[in-house]
């Protein structure tokens, strides 16, 4: 009989389970997006009356704000990681901004679309499917952002170090769904939906 | 052999604490993190709605034993079925097979604990008020309108019906919102034992070293992350219909019912799977160790387990035949249906292959395993009958098809569920289930099931459909709806059969000791019941079966495990 080489601990790795949960939630909430987008298509061009998709306008700007929202945190993941903490909450709160501005400008498209257009959730198919489809992503980024407000206020109060790079970068995996999640939602109410 | 200790437990003496005041131990269950006691809290919490469940279906079927009966009125008839099936799939099958992931899984795979304990904690509450939620609406749910009471929707709720203008007061809402609540729980422990399989197993264990009920709890949780979603997304939509005027369903306003039967199946059918793999995973380890042999192919079980998972998600529409759909989508629906007999197919000769030539010992646990296989095959064929369009055309709704997936839920997951307690009850009790009164469970519960459900499908061939409140006389149901009713009763007697044994046993049950079946795996290196900490030291595992390498030193598995 050979012998069977025993196990040598440095090569035992598990893969980190802060970052398998985050997977699985994000699987999780894609079984409600892919729902919400589901009803979006059904019911495109099942409207009986009042407003249709094509009084949308592309939100452009809102949407360069909460892509490059994603590209400044990972900025700020990497500067965490090398323990750069100034740069770290420089970077955060230029995310925090940029999220903000996202959720004022849906705040305004909404405004605008009731008072303007008269379009409630009430109103039609359109606007029953749209709110709830970009509502859904709105309560996201509003999540997100108490999130990342949180983070925010504990690196002003210098309780955030190195060795939390990990935990805040799973955090960042749940913004980044979030502004991938939009890169759907807006190809298919802006783009294809109009 | 069995009897040996087991060198990788740690010590054996394990300091209990000293008895408490009352509210000691309340306090100590209430605020718990520890796995093993939520876990028991998830399974007495699912027992103790098994039993409410069944007493309403035991209404149910005092009402239909005799035509033109009029024992409960038309409208808690409609509140008994509804509540029924609701509680059943919610708040018996998803918490016990959480339950026992929970007992079992960081046990199998040698951790302490699960992955995020307090997570845990949470996401157990979170099911039990979505429980408690449910059944409060039997007082609270009068409304605005003094109308409506529990929910009677029928436990699929489609709408129309559900919306405001059919269904006044809170019932619904009830429904709807005790739903979304125990589905954040659902996917919270479903999360949790993702994170758990995957990161927290002790060295050695690698994925194919995993015991196979680990494997399919991860397949199940994997499941359950794209299942429950769909239906807390659509129980939103109907709750934006319900109170923001939206019109999701409402056909008034150009929205689809139909929409509503697609998202309840979307989430519905994945649930049978979500529902039943677990019964396969209890069956993947009651089944080698009762007849002394390794599981037969190993690998083909976790294959076909990972494959059932993502046939299950292509095969909703088999619930719709009958609402109507094109050639082509009937046909697919059909195909993929059947696909799913292809891989059940494989575990049910892979159970047998690993009976074949064993030494079985006929104990509870085995009894019950072996019932499932019976079962589960008869099940298994009447649902590639109902996957067949044309014969479902005839015969969707009836009860032939209530037949059909009570043999599913009673024949194959209530028989896992009771061999999984018989098995398991000892490592957390410390104290054996008493056999004689398991034997005496098993008969008249197999008695009383063959009964009831094998009659549900010829009173289902002479037409008879689901749901209904009563019948004429000269239909020829009765004798046959006599004898479900009967069988009903001697299923309820067996259930108070193991009911009782569980009380009496916690008592005067004999003394298991560590390993009392001499099974393979992990959680049987540890004292029944398990410390808080479980292992001492993390364990080190080189084979499938750890504890047969253990007990024979001469002749381990990991010489001959690839």
């Amino acid at each position: 009989m050979s012998t069977v080489p025993l196990f040598t601990d440095e090569s035992w790795q598990m893969p980190s389970k802060g970052k398998v949960a985050m997977l699985s939630l994000i699987i999780g909430e894609c079984g409600i997006f892919g729902i919400f987008l589901a009803a979006f298509i059904f019911y495109l061009g099942h409207n009986l009356s009042g407003p249709t998709p094509s009084i949308l306008d592309v939100p452009v700007f809102n949407t360069v704000c909460l892509l490059s929202s994603s590209l400044t945190i990972w900025l700020a993941e990497r500067a965490i990681e090398h323990g750069e903490i100034r740069k770290f909450g420089a970077l955060w709160g230029l995310t925090i901004l940029l999220g903000l501005e996202f959720i004022t400008g849906t705040a305004l498209e909404w405004y605008t679309l009731i008072y303007r257009d008269g379009l409630t959730i009430s109103t039609n198919l359109f606007g029953t499917t749209f709110y709830s489809l970009v509502g859904l992503h709105a309560t996201h980024v509003v999540v997100g952002l108490v999130g990342l407000t949180t983070i925010m206020i504990f690196t002003l109060l210098g309780k955030v170090r190195q060795e939390h790079a990990h935990r805040v970068q799973v955090f960042a995996l749940y913004w980044h769904f979030v502004d991938a999640v939009w890169v759907v939602v807006f190809t298919v109410v802006y783009l294809v939906g109009r | 052999m069995a009897d040996q200790p087991v060198p990788i437990a740690g010590p054996l003496e394990v300091a209990y604490p000293t008895q408490g005041t009352f509210l000691e131990w309340l306090h100590s269950w209430v605020t718990t993190v520890d796995h093993k006691k939520i876990g028991i809290m998830y399974i007495v919490f699912a027992l103790f709605f098994m039993m409410v469940a069944g007493a309403e279906a035991m209404l149910i079927r005092i009402q239909l034993a005799i035509p033109n009966n009029h024992a409960i009125s038309p409208e808690m008839y409609n509140e008994l079925f509804t509540m029924h099936g609701t509680t059943m799939v919610f708040l018996v099958g998803m918490p016990i097979l959480f339950g026992l992931a929970n007992y079992i899984v960081p046990l199998q795979i040698g951790a302490r604990d699960m992955a995020f304990p307090r997570l845990n904690a949470f996401s157990f509450w979170l099911t039990a008020f979505g429980g408690f939620l449910l059944y409060y609406s039997f007082i609270g749910g009068f409304g605005l309108y003094g109308m409506g009471n529990a929910p009677d929707a029928g436990w699929f709720a489609y709408a129309p019906l559900t919306l405001r203008s059919f269904s006044p007061g809170h019932s619904i809402d009830y429904w709807a919102a005790a739903l979304i609540l125990s589905g954040f729980g659902t996917l919270g422990t479903a999360i949790n034992i993702i994170a758990t399989t995957l990161s927290m197993r002790c060295r050695g264990m690698t994925l194919m070293r995993m015991p196979l009920f680990t494997w399919l709890l991860l397949v199940v949780s994997a499941l359950t992350l794209v299942t429950i979603t769909p239906l807390t997304a659509a129980q939103v939509m109907l709750l934006l219909d319900r109170y923001a005027g939206a019109h999701f369903f409402d056909a008034q306003a150009g929205g689809s019912p139909l929409l509503w039967i697609h998202f309840f199946w979307v989430f519905g059918h994945p649930e049978v799977y979500v529902l039943v793999l677990p019964a396969f995973a209890v069956a993947n380890e009651v089944i080698p160790v009762f007849s002394r042999k390794a599981i037969f192919g190993y690998p083909a079980m976790v294959a076909a387990s990972v494959g059932i998972g993502f046939t299950s998600l292509a095969v909703w529409a088999h619930h719709m035949f009958t609402v109507g759909m094109s050639a082509a989508g009937n046909s697919f629906f059909v195909l993929s249906t059947m696909v799913v007999g292809i891989f059940t197919g494989i575990k049910m000769f892979n159970w047998l292959a690993t009976m074949w030539g064993g030494s079985i010992r006929f104990a509870t646990p085995m009894l019950f395993c072996i019932g499932f296989l019976f079962q589960f095959l008869i099940a298994g064929l009447t649902g590639i009958m109902l996957a067949a369009a044309p014969w479902d055309w005839q015969l969707h709704n009836s009860y032939f098809l209530i037949a059909h997936f009570h043999y599913v839920l009673v024949g194959a997951i209530v028989m896992c569920i009771f061999a999984a307690v018989y098995y398991w009850y000892p490592k957390a009790m410390g104290r054996r289930l008493s056999e004689t009164l398991g034997k005496w469970h098993f008969w008249v519960f197999v008695i009383g099931f063959h009964m009831t459900f094998d009659t549900m499908h010829f009173v289902g061939f002479f037409g008879m459909p689901r749901s209904i409140y009563t019948y004429e006389a000269d239909r020829g149901w009765n004798t046959l709806n006599m004898v479900i009713s009967i069988g009903a009763f001697i299923q309820a007697i067996g259930v108070l059969i193991f009911a009782w044994n569980l009380v009496h046993s916690y008592f005067y049950g004999e003394e298991a000791g560590s390993d009392p079946w001499d099974a393979w795996t992990l959680e049987w290196a540890t004292p029944s019941p398990p410390p808080v900490y479980n292992f001492v030291t993390e364990p080190e595992v080189r084979s499938r079966r750890p504890l047969w390498d253990i007990k024979h030193p001469q002749d381990p598995d990991w010489k001959y495990e690839p």
